[in-house]
């Protein structure tokens, strides 16, 4: 009924948004919020083929749970380096925290 | 026009749309609050790809906790007047090209391959719960228990790392 291509089309159209988001976003928790849509596009592409590909296999979810994992931590240290930043600097825009000496 | 069909195009439309307040929204709790929306709807897909268990770990990691996490670093780091100052780059349109590129790179190659078309196979009756599977193949020495051992470590660090970074200094 649903093709695999739905699912692949909605994916890479959901990166290329997270993708905008990274590119065009001063506030630097807005560029790790398009990180996040990213992953996601990753995570339903994983389970997409998953699923239409070999049902029987279980590398595709084991692949999602690392993925899933990994951006946990991604986002709870970029958020610490953010927050960390914003005390010492009083600004989280991206191209306003430009030089390395504190 | 199946009901499933309906619904995946109704998720889709969900995800994307969000995904799009997401990306353009001026004040960023907005921003947080679209992330949970479009959040939702990839679960919502991952329901339909019959894959349920991932669907409620989404909702409890991403957005029970990840959301959370990120609606917590706005609030904290608030800049009181210049909230709704211009939230784009100078040369944000050279990013909605490059993703606008990146896409139409996309579509073609995920067309031109053969198994685009693919449609849905019945999952084999008598196959062993998804789950059940899941868990044995990531503690199993011959699966997948090296990954998931790192992945342990990997989130310690990253609990141990944030704390200190974040720690305030008196």
């Amino acid at each position: 009924m649903i093709p695999i291509s739905w699912f692949l089309i909605v994916a890479a159209a959901l990166f290329c948004i997270g993708l905008y988001g990274v590119l065009a976003r001063k506030n630097a928790i807005a560029i790790l919020m398009g990180v996040e849509l990213m992953l996601n596009a990753v995570n339903i592409n994983l389970l997409a083929f998953w699923r239409y590909w070999g049902v029987e296999r279980v590398s595709g979810p084991v692949f999602v749970v690392i993925v899933l994992a990994t951006a946990a931590a991604e986002v709870a240290v970029g958020l610490a380096l953010i927050i960390s930043a914003y005390r010492r600097r009083n600004t989280i825009a991206a191209d306003e925290i430009d030089l390395l000496k504190g | 026009m199946t009901p499933v069909q309906l619904i995946f195009i109704l998720a889709a439309a969900v995800v994307l749309g969000a995904a799009v307040m997401v990306v353009s929204s001026e004040k960023m709790l907005h921003s947080a609050f679209w992330l949970i929306v479009s959040l939702f709807g990839v679960a919502v897909l991952f329901v339909l790809l019959q894959a349920g268990f991932f669907a409620v770990i989404q909702v409890v990691v991403y957005i029970g906790a990840i959301a959370i996490l990120v609606i917590f670093a706005v609030m904290l780091t608030r800049r009181v007047m210049d909230e709704s100052g211009p939230q784009l780059t100078r040369w944000w349109w050279l990013g909605a090209l490059a993703a606008l590129g990146v896409y139409g790179i996309l579509v073609v190659v995920l067309r031109s391959w053969a198994g685009f078309t693919t449609p849905i196979a019945e999952i084999p009756a008598g196959g062993q719960d998804i789950v059940r599977l899941l868990g044995i193949a990531l503690i199993s020495p011959n699966g997948y228990v090296l990954p998931f051992e790192v992945a342990s470590i990997l989130l310690l660090a990253a609990l141990v790392g944030s704390i200190f970074i974040a720690w305030e200094k008196r």
